[in-house]
């Protein structure tokens, strides 16, 4: 009987979690509010209300072991939301350098820019597609582009470390198709000469990218001009005309991607379905914002998958912990909850009143873990090797509301499995042996 | 040691709450094992006897520019080397682009220099025998279900052949078998094709080299090596860049992440959780013990042993809850690994992680115990017994 009370119990806590799992937060709200209508508009609920009340200001008493579930869970939050946060700050960063009114043509079969090529002839034929947006003189708006890579010294190294950053070549259509990013220091480098402009991220990361610094590429020296900002991908990348690029990366008239402006999202079709018919280029076309989706897919995904293992094996220590400190306190208040049901309170309410409790605290824990988290690594600066560049990626933690409804989320889960079987084993302590005992 | 039964005995006192702790315990110190095997990977990669006497040396200006082929000649005169190889990167992809597979178009004598990765006699005449033949690591061929005597259809990201084409059939003609995941995991999942085929069938490559690497004879000599191959392009449009394979792989290792960072703050974390829980735990123990603590010294034990009693049951808790975590890290990491087909590499925690999480098991039972110790040091037995404490 006990075992099939306990197997009962397991079951509904899964129905409950898997439930809890896939609900949106409206959902949430309409059930906080259906339970305090309750609580305040019938008689059972009323009853659960006053003892809930004793419990928590009793709570005081029982300060130490209550903080642990307090700080157990927000340590699971905060790790969690932390981990979370460098995942969805490394798909922002890719998802906003793409847009649906442009488009990259890329060889067919290839994983990113680099290893894709195009001639100088293949960017003639790209630039008669029809779809693509026209600027003042009306010259079809494409920006063929060079990628390569450069080792740089990396900021900070006692070993002398140097790091990978990747290098753009481009001419003015460049600043056409990405009109976010924007001079914040310096200036634009000249065509034809050796100057090179430079990303915010590579300022953070690679040793003297100053404006007037210079900075060898091989044995070549070049002029550092100016600093760019754009807020997503592009800056960690260094840019620098093209053909002077091409000459010191061997490389000649053949370009690796172009990037072009479309009339507007729908000539995509048109664009794309021009480029793939025509029998002199083997390309691919898909628009920056899909290109740069899909780079970031599989990093993202193990970045959750990472972090969501992580915070559940902590969650699995923070569940025992609440476990162990609600049994405690159950226990202490045995006598009490004893005379409740003595004088005729019902079990259900004895039940809400526990778990009330415990999921108070768990929110407590929830939104502390939370801050924390925001506090520390919002916008918190990290970067990576990416899928689908030659050079590190540089980005910021981003702990959106999103992340932090999510950990709560996680707070209440753990609350509500904590609260549970304690809660189970107080509305069924027999009357009569918890008032000899205690 | 004579009281062990004893503080056996209180430990197990409540046996739910010594068993809701310990599960709280185990799960930190799992994550503990789990992390830190992550950790000394990512730390010891590329630390081999035999990685220590291998050099590489690719292009100063980045890793995807090519050097001239006459250069391994030159280097192979230096003074204190043993011999010379060099690779070039293939970029090859099984079915869609995003299938990148680790894949290296090889020198004849590559695999002399890499004896980590055991090719039997057989298979090796073969590769050297079969023009499109290719090398395979046990764990490609388990997670494509290939087998010797396949022919697979590669296609080159980045290389097409003279007619345009990117897809390069390839026969498969041996396995490689790594003896030692730990340090050599990648060519567990590497394909090999012969450099020969590979610069015949491109017109793009002509001749050049990815990287060269070098085995040095003297690994002292390591340092005086690496400077002397650089030299010898010095101040060229194709200057160089060596390092030692260590060095090289610690180099990409950082560019990935800072991975002691994270998993430090992730434990600190977690840890900060645990020893306020197991202080509690501990805290009730000897709270509700007070009347038995109090017949303890009336029986004439000391303060001092009572102290070291509690001592020695929260140094225990915690010692039980991290062996048991620590060794079912040991279990989990490599059954994720094998599971993940090679996607994850997760390492058994080793001798290093057992003996820092050990160490940190016993000081944190010190740092939980202390002040309940303390607490039953102090008991009053006149207070205690009388029921006032």
């Amino acid at each position: 009987m006990k075992f099939l009370k306990n197997l009962g119990l397991v079951l509904l806590t899964l129905i409950v979690l898997a439930a809890w799992v896939v609900l949106p937060w409206q959902g949430a709200v309409a059930a906080v509010v259906v339970f305090v209508a309750w609580m305040f508009l019938f008689r059972s609920g009323m009853q659960a209300r006053s003892v809930a009340s004793v419990g928590l200001s009793t709570l005081t008493q029982r300060i130490g072991s209550s903080a642990v579930i307090v700080v157990g869970i927000a340590g699971v939050v905060g790790v969690l939301v932390a981990l979370l946060a460098m995942a969805e700050g490394y798909a922002q960063t890719l998802r906003n350098s793409g847009s649906l009114d442009t488009a990259i043509v890329m060889r067919g079969a290839s994983a990113n820019e680099v290893s894709s090529s195009l001639s100088r002839e293949d960017v003639v034929q790209i630039e008669q597609a029809p779809g693509i947006a026209r600027d003042a003189e009306g010259k079809p708006i494409v920006s063929a582009e060079l990628v390569a890579a450069a080792n740089l010294p990396v900021k900070g190294s006692k070993t002398r470390d140097e790091g990978s950053a990747q290098v753009r070549g481009v001419g003015d259509a460049a600043f056409t198709v990405r009109p976010n990013v924007k001079i914040i220091e310096g200036r634009r480098f000249q065509p034809g000469l050796r100057e090179i402009i430079v990303g915010k991220g590579v300022v953070r990361q690679f040793e003297g990218m100053t404006v007037g610094a210079t900075l060898k590429l091989g044995n070549q020296p070049w002029t550092v001009v100016g600093v760019f900002a754009s807020g997503d991908a592009m800056e960690s990348e260094l840019w620098a005309d093209a053909n002077v690029l091409g000459d010191t990366y061997r490389r000649g008239s053949g370009r690796n991607s172009a990037t072009v402006k479309l009339e507007n999202p729908a000539a995509i079709q048109a664009f794309s379905e021009s480029l793939e018919a025509n029998p002199q280029l083997k390309v691919k076309v898909s628009t920056t914002l899909a290109f740069f989706a899909k780079q970031s897919e599989r990093m993202t995904q193990a970045l959750r998958v990472i972090g969501i293992t992580v915070g559940a094996i902590m969650a699995v220590g923070a569940v025992f912990g609440a476990l162990n400190t609600m049994f405690a306190a159950v226990a202490a208040r045995a006598r009490e909850i004893a005379t409740l049901r003595a004088i005729g309170f019902r079990g259900l309410p004895v039940v809400v009143a526990v778990m009330l409790e415990t999921t108070l605290l768990a929110l407590a824990g929830g939104l502390i873990g939370g801050f924390i988290a925001w506090l520390l690594f919002n916008g918190f600066e990290a970067s990576t090797l990416s899928a689908g560049s030659v050079g590190k990626l540089s980005f910021n933690l981003t702990v959106s509301p999103g992340l932090l409804w999510e950990g709560v989320k996680w707070a209440l889960a753990i609350g509500f499995v904590g609260g549970l079987f304690p809660a189970a084993r107080a509305a069924s302590l027999p009357v009569t042996t918890a008032l000899r005992e205690a | 040691m004579k009281y062990l039964h004893l503080i056996w005995a209180a430990l197990f006192r409540r046996k739910l709450r010594t068993f809701l702790t310990l599960v709280s315990i185990i799960t930190a110190f799992l994550l503990f094992g789990l992390l830190d095997a992550v950790r000394v990977g990512f730390d010891q990669a590329g630390q081999s006897a035999n990685g220590a006497q291998r050099l590489q040396t690719g292009a100063k200006l980045s890793f995807i520019q090519l050097l001239p082929m006459s250069l391994g000649a030159r280097i192979s005169q230096i003074d204190g080397v043993k011999d010379v190889t060099f690779a070039n990167w293939f970029g090859g992809a099984y079915q869609k682009p995003e299938n990148q597979v680790f894949s290296f178009a090889v020198a004849p004598n590559y695999l002399d220099i890499y004896p980590e990765m055991e090719v039997s006699a057989e298979h090796r005449k073969a590769f050297a025998d079969t023009k499109d033949g290719a090398l395979i690591g046990e764990g490609l061929a388990r997670k494509f279900g290939w087998k010797v005597g396949d022919q697979v259809p590669m296609q080159s990201t980045i290389f097409p052949d003279r007619n345009g084409s990117q897809n390069w059939p390839f026969k498969i003609v041996g396995i490689i078998h790594v003896a030692d995941k730990k340090t050599g995991g990648w060519w567990d999942q590497s394909f090999l094709l012969n450099w020969k085929y590979f610069d015949d069938t491109t017109p793009w490559n002509q001749g050049q080299v990815g990287w060269y690497v070098t085995r040095v004879k003297d690994v002292n000599q390591a340092d005086r090596v690496l400077k002397a191959i650089d030299e010898i392009s010095a101040n060229s449009d194709h200057e160089t860049r060596t390092l030692t394979e260590q060095a090289a792989m610690s180099s990409w290792m950082k560019q990935v992440a800072d991975i002691n960072l994270i998993v430090t703050s992730i434990m600190g974390a977690v840890f900060f959780t645990l020893l306020l829980l197991a202080g509690n735990t501990m805290m009730q123990a000897v709270r509700e013990r007070t009347g038995e603590i109090a017949v303890l010294k009336t029986l004439g034990f000391s303060g001092g042993s009572v102290l070291a009693m509690v001592l020695a049951e929260s140094m225990l808790l915690l010692l039980i809850g991290g062996a048991i975590g620590l060794a079912l890290a040991s279990v989990i990491g490599p059954a994720v690994s094998a599971g993940s087909g090679g996607a994850l590499n997760l390492p058994a925690a080793g001798a290093t992680s057992w003996a820092i999480g050990i160490g940190l098991a016993l000081l944190f039972g010190l740092a939980v115990g202390a002040l309940p110790a303390l607490r039953a040091m102090r008991v009053n037995i006149t207070d205690a017994l009388a029921g006032r404490a």
